[in-house]
């Protein structure tokens, strides 16, 4: 009696040490390869827009806060809301072209249906700047849009370096990351739930407005975060397709830390960039939870 | 049924918008003459030109060192955090640290990292690279493997432990075949991704030792050369093939439905 208490009590501990010893094995490089190599570098990055900058480059470390009155300076208020400005405008152009191909998709045929959505991800998985290269060539003064369009005698125009080169990069860059997301929540949809509404005498356009869409609400809000957000903070398409002036936050972020060396207001910016992803994944969550 | 006709137009518009890119640097590649803009009959002298190219040479190397180190770091820390998040814990902010890396903007990532380096005087080169990538590419393995541990069944690890399978003999011998296809689907992710990316490793390489993308990067800045359509040919062909052998392998896009 006593023996098998003891042994029971031994192994109890014994499982819970091992209970531990599994918990730390399994938990334990992750979670501090995410700490040293996540966390403490993100933490210090929160930290040096509270620091004043040096002289030469480098951080004080004396407390200010003129890196955020600085980020309300027109200038560079300016170069936030148009970052807004164009990561919205290539969402949206992304949704109204995305959403029609998803809903397409989903009702095509299962083998065309795998093909379709192969030929949608292939181009994603090619080097992002040589996807953008493609629309240097197509776009710029002698590219071929401008030769084509000299052969029905019309332009030369420029269509490189400005807001619409930039866009159509940013959508060319992130539509298959907005197509996924809505074939997915398309593709839950019951059928019947169409014949139902067109039996109780909706036209399709009703259909789709008090229905299909608010169903796929969850998809369409996932896949305009999953546009938006790569897009706003980008400094590659901006630079390539802009024609290199410092017009959208991402490029600001890295002209700082990279050209003028002022790594505490770099990382103010940084700061901002992400109060404003925070605020729209916050909105996601709640659209979602009421979906 | 007329109105979902109306609904092929920007479907197709979609397609042509895909791929009229990709079509152009895939014809110039084999442009005999020497403007990226008018095709002046066929030629393979860009590619030959490509092969003699040694910053392209030694970008490629670079990139496949890293690759190949970060998707084994990542592979192996990934699938543990998997097992140990969904085994182990109940911490919801656990999981969310877990895929962090993934919705992070890469930016904030580099940046983080860049001043996280400096601080701590690591040099920079191939190994902080390497250590950067396997920050994102850990994200999309546990994520990959966590997907795929919510659809396994325990009842065959609750009776290797019962018969008296240690810890460790119930996660090698049951647990991680289970786990294998999502652990390939995470490696390949996690690898194609180093292969591709630009951001971070701009900000965390050396100058000496750039990987492709960097390399690619000041190529399209010095101008419009068509041997970067050559390689941008020789890229889509290997990431083509590997997308659509993964495909047949994971099966990735009914893992979606």
């Amino acid at each position: 009696m006593t023996r098998s208490t003891v042994s029971g009590a031994t192994a109890k501990s014994r499982s819970r040490r091992s209970r531990v010893l599994g918990r730390l094995a399994f938990l334990g490089p992750g979670l501090t390869y995410l700490i040293v190599l996540l966390l403490i570098p993100l933490a210090l990055v929160l930290s040096y827009a509270f620091f004043r900058r040096g002289r030469f480059g480098g951080v004080i470390y004396e407390l200010t806060g003129e890196n955020f009155t600085r980020l309300f300076d027109p200038l560079y208020l300016d170069v936030l809301l148009g970052s807004l400005k164009l990561a919205t405008a290539a969402t949206l152009i992304a949704l109204l072209f995305g959403y029609p191909t998803a809903y397409l998709i989903a009702r095509l045929p299962a083998k065309w249906k795998t093909i379709a959505l192969i030929a949608i991800v292939l181009p994603f998985w090619t080097n992002f700047l040589i996807r953008i290269y493609a629309w240097i060539v197509l776009l710029s003064g002698p590219g071929l849009v401008n030769t084509l369009l000299g052969k029905l005698g019309l332009g030369p125009f420029e269509f490189l370096y400005n807001d619409g080169a930039i866009v159509t990069g940013l959508i060319y860059s992130y539509l298959p990351l907005m197509v996924l997301p809505l074939y997915a929540a398309i593709e839950k949809l019951d059928p019947q739930l169409h014949e139902a509404s067109a039996n109780l005498g909706a036209k399709p356009a009703r259909t789709f407005v008090s229905v299909t869409l608010p169903l796929t609400l969850p998809g369409v809000i996932t896949g305009c975060m999953f546009v938006f957000v790569p897009s706003f903070g980008n400094f590659v398409i901006p630079e390539l397709l802009g024609g290199g002036r410092s017009i959208m936050v991402g490029n600001l972020i890295r002209d700082q830390f990279l050209t003028a060396r002022d790594w505490p207001f770099g990382a103010t910016l940084a700061m901002a960039l992400i109060a404003v992803l925070i605020v729209l994944l916050l909105l996601q969550s709640w659209s979602a939870r009421r979906a | 049924m007329r109105k979902s006709r109306l609904l092929y137009v920007p479907f197709w518009v979609t397609y042509i918008f895909l791929y009229t890119p990709i079509v152009v640097l895939v014809a110039m590649s084999f442009n005999a003459g020497k403007s990226p803009y008018n095709f002046e009959g066929l030629s393979l002298k860009w590619y030959g030109k490509l092969a003699g190219n040694a910053t392209v040479r030694e970008g490629l190397v670079n990139t496949l060192i890293v690759a190949a180190g970060s998707t084994v770091l990542a592979t192996v820390l990934g699938t543990l955090l998997a097992v140990g998040l969904a085994r182990h814990s109940r911490s919801r902010l656990l999981d969310g640290l877990g895929v962090l890396p993934a919705i992070l903007p890469d930016l904030v990532l580099a940046i983080g990292l860049l001043v996280f380096y400096s601080t701590v005087k690591v040099t920079l080169g191939l190994h902080s690279v390497l250590l950067a990538h396997t920050v994102f590419g850990m994200a999309f393995v546990t994520a990959v493997v966590r997907t795929r541990l919510t659809h396994s069944d325990t009842s065959l690890e609750e009776a290797s432990r019962d018969l008296g399978g240690t810890p460790v003999t119930t996660f090698v011998r049951i647990t991680l075949p289970q786990l294998m296809p999502g652990i390939t689907a995470g490696a390949l992710l996690a690898f194609t991704l180093s292969i591709d990316e630009f951001v971070i490793a701009f900000f965390t390489a050396a100058p000496a030792t750039p990987t492709l993308p960097i390399v690619i990067y000041s190529m399209v800045r010095f101008g419009v050369t068509p041997e970067i359509n050559a390689l941008a040919t020789l890229l889509l062909a290997v990431s083509f093939t590997v997308v659509i052998v993964a495909q047949r392998m994971t099966r990735l896009t009914e893992s979606l439905s």
